[in-house]
């Protein structure tokens, strides 16, 4: 697989890249939790950094904004070089973390303040104040932090950690735990402040949000298996999927578990997908069932997910 | 890169004083804690023990027994409660820990004093805690001497001790009545200190460790500087606020004697302050969570208290301990606090004690820094 960007065309062309790192390495005592890595974000883009739990995706990020020292690897972010200006790449970048990490006994606007003043910016108050209007916690905004639902402490985390302008946004698992309205609220609120020109990079485990994203980078064990747009991943991937919907379709998914030519079988909703390889020993699997009346076998397009099953499964995780 | 800027430093002292005027329960600790230290330990302490209790054998019906039971018993060092004729059962009171004090009179004492045949009173003491028993003890020999003053006159004037060739006259300077609430407020004031500051401090970093606001501060342009900075200074106030407060009981309700400048003293306290604030910091880049801190606390609480010359003279120490000591910020804060209050000493007499604590400040302040790690390795 391919792993030079291509420039999309719509999003705002800056050229440049704002993150540009190769062969970024981390260990922890023998293990490497991050083996390699190349990525090269285009300005303006919005990035998916997807893989199973414990794979790299928040030791990468963490290299990426200073907070952890590569073993080994070197590049930029933001042009700034990433081992000597950790500095310069704080001020200019914004990283939500993976949990709520804004203090919970502050109150919303002793909490933006802050890192308002962190940043040395003007007008603290009157910045403040707009943010907490646009944020609709301008009622709110002497409550303490650790009072507010999830949605809301996200929705807050962003607005705190985007409050100095920064180039380039990075955010792990933003998304994790919040309601589907709320996925959504934020979702809209990305895409417009990379329609702005940041560039961002998120990881997470929703597919749906891995569809939004320009481009998606697979990490699998410390090592990038896949990336490319959706549909060049799907592609690439050379995976054929049938689905079986029906009553039986349960009982079939453990007959044809382990089957030659069947590399997985997993349940969508009440769908049952069958994925692998070789066309004709699929067809051969499914023949049998073909008959039964009652089920409707029919080819699919495979989707992101049952991608990534399969590229997990490989990747042994 | 410049080390700090005004407006960080700004924004994570207001966030600080924040915080710690949110955590009304630290606060509260912050200042119940010495106060209830202060009486507690303030009242309690006494260094010279009196009515001890003690049991007497008497075998001895003569007149001079009586003399010297009254004589003991108006030292004030000793109550007599138990009266027995057999030296087994006074042991066993001596073992039950019941009495501090065995005092045998033999038999004939009396007969043998008239006849001058020089006999002897023994006395057992429970030795096992000897500072307990010392002042009693030290009492004791100035009793053969007075007790029977009034009893060996007229034909026995003869059997009256002898004047001694010289006498030893001693002035005891600063403390005439050894009055123990004179040593041990002051030096309760170290003691508070070292335990709230560091403590105070050895959380603070750890804390956001724990809940996980330490990499949002580390992901922003703060530097290690401006932190330390945030999380220490709020605690001066602290300290200082303890300071006031446990000088203010020391003067009005123990009476301590203050002699010397009150400045003086502020500025030896600030800078104490400040370098046990450069331990505790120390130890909150060190400690990954709350329990390690006060473990870490602790190892550094327990020589304060116990080679300082809080708890025992300093003097009485190895050479070796004493280097320990020597090296402990409170050693000589406590020093300059008693010097200060009981001696009215100046900045000549306290500046020996002085830049030992300068310079630990110094040391910690750097360890303190250099340890601090920008990054989550």
């Amino acid at each position: 697989m391919s792993g030079q960007p291509v420039a999309k065309p719509g999003r705002k062309p800056g050229g440049g890249m704002a993150i540009d790192v190769k062969g970024l390495t981390k260990r922890f005592g023998k293990k490497v939790a991050v083996n390699a890595v190349d990525i090269a974000v285009p300005e303006g883009q919005v990035w998916g950094f997807l893989g199973p739990n414990g794979s790299g995706k928040t030791t990468t990020i963490r290299m990426l904004c200073g907070l952890l020292h590569a073993d080994a690897g070197e590049g930029t972010c933001l042009g700034y070089d990433l081992r000597k200006e950790a500095d310069a790449i704080k001020r200019e970048t914004g990283y939500m973390t993976q949990k709520f990490s804004f203090w919970e006994d502050l109150t919303i606007r002793e909490n933006l303040e802050f890192v308002a003043r962190v940043y040395g910016l003007s007008g603290v108050r009157r910045l403040v104040d707009e943010t907490l209007e646009k944020l609709g916690l301008t009622a709110r905004q002497n409550q303490l932090a650790g009072e507010l639902s999830g949605g809301w402490k996200q929705r807050m985390a962003l607005a705190a950690c985007t409050l100095h302008g920064p180039k380039l946004l990075l955010l792990d698992e933003p998304t994790a735990g919040v309601d589907p309205k709320a996925r959504r609220d934020f979702w809209d609120e990305i895409h417009k402040l990379a329609d702005g020109g940041i560039t961002v990079l998120v990881s997470t485990h929703y597919m749906d949000e891995a569809e939004r994203c320009d481009k998606i980078v697979f990490i699998s064990s410390g090592v990038i298996v896949a990336r490319g747009t959706v549909a060049e991943i799907v592609k690439a991937s050379g995976l054929i999927t049938y689905t079986v919907e029906g009553e039986g379709a349960r009982q079939l998914a453990d007959r044809l578990r382990g089957q030659r030519g069947i590399e997985f079988v997993s349940f969508f909703g009440a769908l049952l997908h069958v994925s692998g390889y070789d066309r004709a020993l699929l067809e051969s699997a499914l023949a049998p069932y073909r008959s039964d009346g009652k089920l409707i076998i029919t080819e699919t397009v495979s989707s992101l997910e049952d991608v990534f099953i399969q590229l997990q499964q490989q990747a042994g995780a | 890169m410049k080390n700090f800027a005004v407006h960080r430093i700004y924004a994570m002292l207001g966030k600080e004083f924040i915080q710690m005027r949110r955590d009304r329960t630290t606060l509260a600790m912050l200042i119940g804690i010495p106060l209830m230290q202060l009486f507690l330990f303030g009242y309690a302490i006494n260094m010279v023990p009196r009515h001890l209790p003690s049991a007497l054998i008497v075998t001895d019906s003569g007149p001079f027994s009586d003399s010297i039971v009254s004589a003991l018993a108006n030292s004030s060092y000793f109550d007599i409660g138990h009266t027995t004729y057999s030296r087994p059962a006074a042991r066993r009171l001596l073992a039950q820990n019941r009495v501090a004090f065995v005092i045998e009179i033999p038999a004939n004492f009396s007969h043998d004093v008239v006849r001058g045949a020089g006999p002897s009173i023994l006395v057992e003491a429970d030795a096992t805690d000897p500072a307990a028993s010392s002042y009693a003890v030290a009492a004791l020999n100035g009793l053969a001497t007075s007790a029977l003053r009034d009893d060996l006159k007229g034909p026995l004037a003869a059997r009256a001790p002898q004047a001694p060739a010289f006498n030893v006259i001693v002035h005891s300077l600063y403390n005439p009545e050894a009055n123990t609430q004179y040593n041990v407020v002051p030096g309760l004031l170290g003691i508070i200190l070292t335990m709230t500051m560091v403590m105070a401090t050895s959380i603070s970093l750890t804390r956001e460790r724990e809940r996980g606001t330490f990499e949002n501060l580390l992901a922003m342009p703060t530097r290690p500087f401006e932190i330390m900075v945030g999380k220490i200074t709020p605690n001066i106030f602290v300290g200082a606020f303890q300071a006031a407060l446990i000088l203010g009981v020391a003067k009005w309700i123990f009476h301590v004697p203050m002699l010397g400048s009150f400045g003086l003293l502020a500025i030896a306290a600030t800078i104490f302050i400040t370098a046990l604030l450069g331990v505790g910091y120390t130890i909150s880049t060190v400690a990954t969570n709350q329990m390690q801190a006060m473990q870490m606390t602790f190892f550094f609480l327990m020589p304060s208290i116990l080679l300082s010359g809080f708890a025992f003279p300093f003097r009485g120490m190895p050479f070796w301990a004493q280097w320990i000591g020597e090296a402990l910020p409170i050693t000589h804060f406590l020093r300059i606090v008693r010097g200060i209050l009981l001696k009215g000493n100046g900045w000549i007499e306290i500046w020996p004690d002085i830049w030992p604590m300068v310079l630990f400040l110094f040391v910690a302040g750097t360890v303190a820094v250099t340890r601090f790690r920008q990054t989550l390795d």
